[in-house]
């Protein structure tokens, strides 16, 4: 047993700047699936037959098969296709976008379903049209509902984030395994990798805490 | 006003409105009373389109109401048993969003309007709480200030005292009272039998899918002219 910090030190700078880039990836990411997980989730609850089958396949597709077989497709195999090389950050950030999208719509179609059906009818008896009753009435209260599940796929998203170091993308993970390579020693990079993600999760965990507060205020 | 032909509905195999036929004049208040089941409800929620009837036809003021679905309900106002108030808004935003979004009335004038009718149902100091901290008579009295708030030629109330406790339901009565001498077309599917003999001009006793009975208050407490209305007004006096 002979952990040896003082050689790490010259390299932590480099492997915190990972975390610039692994914040950039799981933001991007997590937009994106967010607004296509809540189209998808729409499609699943819409009375447009081909959407719903769409939906719905999508998601089977998405969630039954493993995510970094998606991820090497998407790199690998695109460019082989079409001939466009899209960078590992790129593909990287689709393939998460495209990922979560099949959970979240999982969770807002069951947080739209959640919410009382009086709530529709009440929207549909004062004449308001279908967009506005789903955007203003009834996504806010499915979106309080699913807060806590959908923290826990952001968390996911944040910790999975780092299988792109596979592809080459230069995350905080790729960045410890470098730093390890040169110094011919990998314990002390990688640790000082787990304790950044640990905080990462923390700092997630914590907004979604003070945003569930926030949205308790009509209780 | 109104004109119901021949109404039928069913839900699957179960057949809910047997042909139901009346109409309801400007300015009238109808009680719709029946033991439960007897399609009361579908009834008045085909009034509106929250159902779509199956046979039959419903005219309002001469047109047929399936082509008219979302200017039908700006002019039909609806109350619901269990409130259905939106709970991530204040009060006054529950009254003032159907005619911000709907008429695109300006958020001033829809806050004028919302005040001067949260006056009237005895509520301007409980515009800024949220439905949770409301009781449930005043729950319902918000629900009645928000249809007004679209200024409705016809009200539905759909047992709009069923789910209270018993000391609110009077509160909640007294709004509809006023609504009567203001002289608002009403339809009331309701179980108080004592406010249907005050207010109602005609009383429909429904069972079973079937419009039974149709007749003036006093004539029906008193002297039901069917064997069905006699059992049920014995039981519920």
């Amino acid at each position: 047993m002979n952990l040896d910090f003082a050689q790490l030190v010259p390299s932590i700078p480099y492997i915190l700047y990972g975390i610039w880039v692994t914040l950039q990836f799981v933001a991007v990411s997590l937009v994106l699936g967010f607004l296509w997980g809540t189209v998808l989730s729409l499609f699943k609850i819409g009375k447009i037959t081909i959407l719903r089958w769409f939906a719905d396949a999508y998601t089977s597709v998405f969630r039954g098969t493993p995510l970094i077989l998606q991820m090497l497709l998407i790199y690998y195999a695109v460019p082989q296709l079409t001939g466009v090389d899209i960078g590992a950050f790129s593909a990287g950030v689709l393939t998460f976008a495209l990922n979560s999208a099949a959970y979240i719509s999982e969770i807002i179609r069951a947080g739209i379903n959640a919410v009382d059906k009086g709530q529709k009818e009440a929207a549909m008896a004062l004449g308001v049209p279908y967009r506005t009753m789903m955007l203003k009435i009834i996504l806010p209260q499915a979106f309080k509902n699913i807060l806590p599940a959908l923290m826990n796929e952001f968390i996911t998203l944040t910790k999975e984030s780092a299988i792109v170091s596979v592809i080459g993308a230069l995350d905080i993970m790729r960045r410890a395994q470098i730093v390890g390579a040169s110094n011919y020693r990998f314990f002390e990079p990688l640790l000082l990798a787990g304790l950044v993600y640990y905080l990462l999760v923390m700092m997630l965990t914590l907004a979604g805490r003070v945003m569930e507060r926030r949205l308790a205020k009509s209780d | 006003m109104i004109d119901v032909q021949g109404l039928k509905k069913r839900f699957g195999n179960n057949e809910v409105l047997k042909g139901i036929s009346t109409s309801i004049k400007k300015g009238e208040v109808i009680a719709v009373i029946g033991p439960s089941g007897s399609g009361k409800s579908t009834f008045l929620r085909c009034l509106n389109l929250l159902e779509t009837h199956d046979e039959g036809s419903i005219l309002l003021e001469g047109k047929d109401i399936n082509e008219m679905e979302l200017h039908l309900r700006k002019k039909i106002g609806m109350v619901f048993q269990h409130f259905n108030l939106f709970p991530h808004l204040t009060v006054l935003e529950n009254v003032t969003f159907a005619p911000q979004q709907v008429l695109k009335t300006s958020r001033n004038e829809a806050e004028t309007v919302a005040l001067d009718l949260l006056k009237t149902v005895g509520l301007s100091d409980k515009a800024n709480s949220y439905p949770s901290n409301l009781s449930g008579g005043q729950k319902q009295r918000v629900a009645i200030a928000r249809a007004l708030a679209m200024k409705p030629e016809v009200m539905l109330f759909d047992e709009p005292t069923s789910a209270l406790d018993p000391e609110m339901v009077k509160e909640v009565l007294q709004v509809m009272k006023n609504l009567v001498k203001l002289g608002m077309t009403m339809v009331i599917v309701t179980h108080e039998m004592g406010f249907a003999k005050e207010v109602a001009d005609r009383v429909l006793f429904m069972d079973d899918g079937k419009l039974v009975e149709d007749q003036e208050p006093a004539i029906f407490f008193e002297n039901p002219s069917t064997d069905r209305a006699k059992a049920f007004l014995e039981k519920v006096l």
